[in-house]
């Protein structure tokens, strides 16, 4: 597994030698200095937030298991002894009441960053979510503002069901008034938590359990306290010419992986980390779109009206003529998620059904 | 008066060390058999002003003597040790009942026939203080009224009354402070009116203008402003509730002399969020007073139909809130109430409830006809014989402060002003087409700058689809 939970291995095997692939794969001009040191998203997401709850009084964590826990993946972990327990919040089991309460503190002007045990049980707190955070600046015009953060792992984890494996990204991503990333590597998930604890709106910020314990490279940069990455802009993780590949979170380690496979094949794919699910970064994907003429779009969650279908309807709307092949959409399977392990990953997109898509993107068979 | 209050917190934290947690706790056999009060009762007796008259014995909040178990057995003396305390125990085994035999009283001050009620405790208020408050719950009536008709002319798309609850809403602001910060249900706009909401400010929002404080973004009664510390109306019924236990957490760390204040009806106790609201606030210790308006109907679903149980007053205690029964109608016990829940939640950072009992005169908005679910009779019964405005009225005019002259002119100066405010609303331009994607965010992502300059082309390439007057 990618490292906590000690399961059964998946595609991919360990971290080192996935590292090594994703060192050799980072040869963008914008990607920041190689390989001095290493990161895991965990410790990324906890420097982050430490160093904004640090900078900013205003700044508190609120969540189940936050403190005394040390939070339920230990992304809160030594927060209570350093804020107390004023500022690093242990809520009763009620989602839809802390979800209330959190955006309750950001109207009177505090800055929560309200943690889900996973974005599945954030369904029970939707309601503030979407009608007391998202549209409360538009319908007070702008009296009322809500610098909020719902942060959480989001998507399927290894084995845990049905009600623990929704990806919420295009949920949320549809609603005008809320902003949503989805953070891959330990660099874009310090530097999107923290732009997104700094932006006055209310931001849904979707983690990957699998990904917590996934070491990356990071740049001195990036560990600078002031680091922080724009909202609204995608990374080109690779590049290429033949192909655009765009996802995000976990599938852009799968995607990294198809483009290797792909290149031994004579396919130059370029891979796009989104960052951003809402604002979408069309201008990026159609500018890559128009140069390789290919789109194969990747994601974790159910196929219809998801994240996927959205990009191949900007890239149809803007970019049609430039296209020498159907847009093609790789998703999860249109069925709750199942538990059993053969079940499980059929349900979700594999490396090869990435190398597959881009091939016929190409018009190769093989 | 620091003086009491500082007094007040030795009785209570001595108090709280003699007695424990709540009432319902079973004593030791060899103390008294009497049922234990709680706390509370000599803490607000410190808040009233001494030099008045009023007496001390009858603030508290009668204990439920059905809901002590007492016995005599000796095994009772010991006590078990379970996570959240000790408790005693007892061999006999006795259900606590669902309801008690009496249900919780309500405190009023006036009587029907607006006198005082003799040896009632109440906060005495001032000649100025009380011509203000019945001067504003008649403007509430006659600005009521006149929206109400606007609607049914189609002037306006929507409105929603607060018919029979004057009381609620001018005398509960009254008691506040003006940075109390205040997060309504819909049927609360005294509020507003007492902290300086101008009628013309009221038609803005109804009529979706340039110069409402929502830029036309929201149905009619949603109002909002910051101004005023009172948060803009949002539909879904209770989310209010755990909203304001987060305001008053932000206010107590902070260490702001104030509290929050909210208000549900008795249909919205049944939402989620009241219990989350309520639990919350109390472990939280945040300062906030969660006032219910009990006005029977919810819609057309009748309380009886709502809860099984003697009202909202008695969850309270439920989750460790301090509570009050309270006549809705009755401005100066509205008012001596609220005001002494303000005081508790802020000086002791807890949460207080009140249950405000009244009956909701109008339909439930203009989009109902009550006459379909209840009988006329019994709203004429409420509107003319229970009427909390002319109930305060009559005490004022007793004391001398206020003549049937008074009456008649400041009628026909409101009506006249509210005539004017709509007139004016009306014909007022609406926003420009720029508020449309204004607010979304802070600062405008870049798909919603492309879709503004998209938008303001097509209407400047084909004017003849948009209405005459429609401006960007």
């Amino acid at each position: 597994m990618w490292g906590i939970l000690g399961r059964r291995a998946v595609d991919g095997g360990f971290s080192a030698s996935s590292l090594r692939r994703m060192r050799s794969g980072l040869v963008s001009a914008r990607s920041y200095a190689a390989g001095s040191k290493e990161m895991t998203v965990r410790d990324a997401l906890n420097s982050a937030i430490d160093e904004e709850m640090s900078a900013d009084p205003k700044v508190f964590v609120m969540g189940e298991e936050v403190g005394q826990y040390q939070g339920a993946y230990k992304i809160t972990k030594g927060l209570l002894e350093k804020y107390g327990p004023e500022r690093v919040y242990d809520t009763p089991i009620t989602e839809a009441g802390f979800t209330g309460i959190g955006v309750g503190a950001a109207y009177a002007g505090l800055k929560p960053v309200v943690e889900f045990m996973t974005f599945n049980f954030s369904m029970q707190a939707i309601d503030h979510i979407i009608n007391s955070a998202a549209k409360s600046n538009y319908m007070s015009a702008g009296q009322i503002n809500v610098p909020i953060v719902f942060r959480g792992p989001n998507g399927a984890a290894a084995g845990v069901g049905a009600q623990h494996s929704q990806c919420y990204a295009a949920w949320y991503a549809s609603v005008p008034g809320l902003k949503v990333l989805a953070p891959y590597s330990a660099e874009d998930a310090r530097g999107l938590l923290k732009a997104a604890i700094r932006d006055p709106d209310p931001v849904v910020f979707l983690e990957n359990e699998l990904l917590y314990g996934e070491s990356f490279p990071i740049s001195e940069e990036a560990l600078d306290s002031s680091f922080c990455l724009p909202i609204g802009k995608a990374k080109i993780e690779r590049e290429g010419k033949d192909v655009t590949i765009t996802t995000f979170s976990k599938m852009v380690g799968f995607a990294l992986k198809a483009a290797e496979k792909l290149a031994e094949e004579g396919i130059s794919a370029e891979v796009i980390n989104l960052r951003s699910i809402r604002p979408l970064d069309r201008a990026t994907i159609n500018a890559s779109v128009r140069k390789t003429s290919r789109l194969v779009t990747v994601e974790e969650g159910f196929p219809q009206h998801g994240v996927c279908a959205e990009i191949c309807a900007s890239v149809v709307e803007e970019s049609f003529s430039y296209l020498d092949a159907p847009v093609e959409r790789i998703a999860g399977a249109d069925v709750p998620m199942p538990y059993a392990a053969n079940l499980e990953r059929l349900a979700l997109p594999q490396v090869e059904d990435i190398v597959r898509a881009a091939k016929r993107a190409c018009f190769r068979s093989k | 008066m620091a003086m009491w209050f500082a007094r007040s917190r030795n009785l209570v934290s001595s108090l709280r060390q003699n007695l424990g947690l709540s009432a319902i706790l079973i004593k030791r056999n060899h103390s008294s058999p009497r049922p234990v009060f709680t706390n509370y009762e000599l803490s607000s007796k410190v808040f009233l002003d001494p030099s008045t008259s009023f007496r001390h014995e009858s603030t508290a909040v009668e204990s439920q003597p059905d809901l002590v178990q007492q016995s005599d057995h000796e095994d009772d003396a010991q006590e078990l040790d379970f996570p959240g305390g000790k408790v005693g125990y007892t061999s006999e085994m006795k259900f606590i009942p669902e309801s008690s035999s009496r249900r919780i009283p309500c405190y009023r001050v006036l009587n029907e026939h607006g006198k005082i009620i003799s040896d009632s405790d109440f906060i005495p208020v001032s000649e100025k203080l009380a011509v203000r408050m019945y001067e504003q719950m008649a403007t509430l009536q006659v600005m009521d009224h006149i929206f109400y008709e606007a609607q049914r002319q189609g002037r306006i798309s929507f409105y929603l009354t607060s018919v029979g609850e004057e009381a609620i809403n001018i005398a509960s602001a009254a008691a506040l402070s003006p940075e109390d910060v205040v997060l309504p249900q819909y049927r609360e706009p005294g509020v507003l009116l007492w902290r300086g909401f101008t009628l013309e400010e009221f038609a803005n929002q109804c009529f979706g203008n340039k110069a409402d404080y929502g830029k036309g973004r929201q149905m009619p009664i949603h109002y909002g402003s910051n101004q005023h510390n009172y948060f803009t109306v949002s539909s879904p019924i209770a989310t209010q509730l755990p909203q304001a236990a987060g305001v008053g957490y932000a206010l107590k760390m902070e260490k702001k002399n104030a509290c929050a204040v909210t208000f549900i009806g008795d249909g919205g106790t049944s939402e989620g969020d009241f219990h989350a609201g309520l639990n919350f606030a109390a472990v939280m210790e945040a300062p906030v007073v969660f006032i219910c308006r009990n006005n029977g109907w919810a819609i057309s679903t009748h309380i009886s139909e709502q809860f099984r149980s003697d009202g909202i007053v008695v969850k309270g205690q439920a989750y460790g809130i301090r509570s009050i029964r309270v006549d809705g109608n009755d401005a100066l016990a509205v008012y001596s109430a609220v005001r002494s829940a303000r005081e508790m939640a802020v000086t002791e950072q807890r949460p207080v409830l009140i249950e405000a009992m009244t009956y909701r005169v109008g339909h439930h908005s203009t989009s109902d006809d009550s006459t379909k679910y209840r009988e006329a009779d019994e709203i004429q019964y409420w509107k003319m014989s229970r009427n909390p405005v002319n109930r305060f009225k009559k005490w004022v005019q007793d004391n001398g402060w206020w003549s049937e002259e008074d009456e008649s002119k400041l009628r026909s100066s409101t009506r006249k002003q509210l005539l004017q405010a709509i007139q004016a609303a009306e014909k007022w331009e609406k926003q420009p087409l720029t508020e449309l994607f204004n607010d979304v965010y802070d600062v405008k992502t870049k798909n919603l700058e492309e879709q503004e300059v998209g938008l303001k082309a097509l209407v400047e390439k084909q004017p003849q689809d948009y209405p005459t007057g429609f401006h960007i």
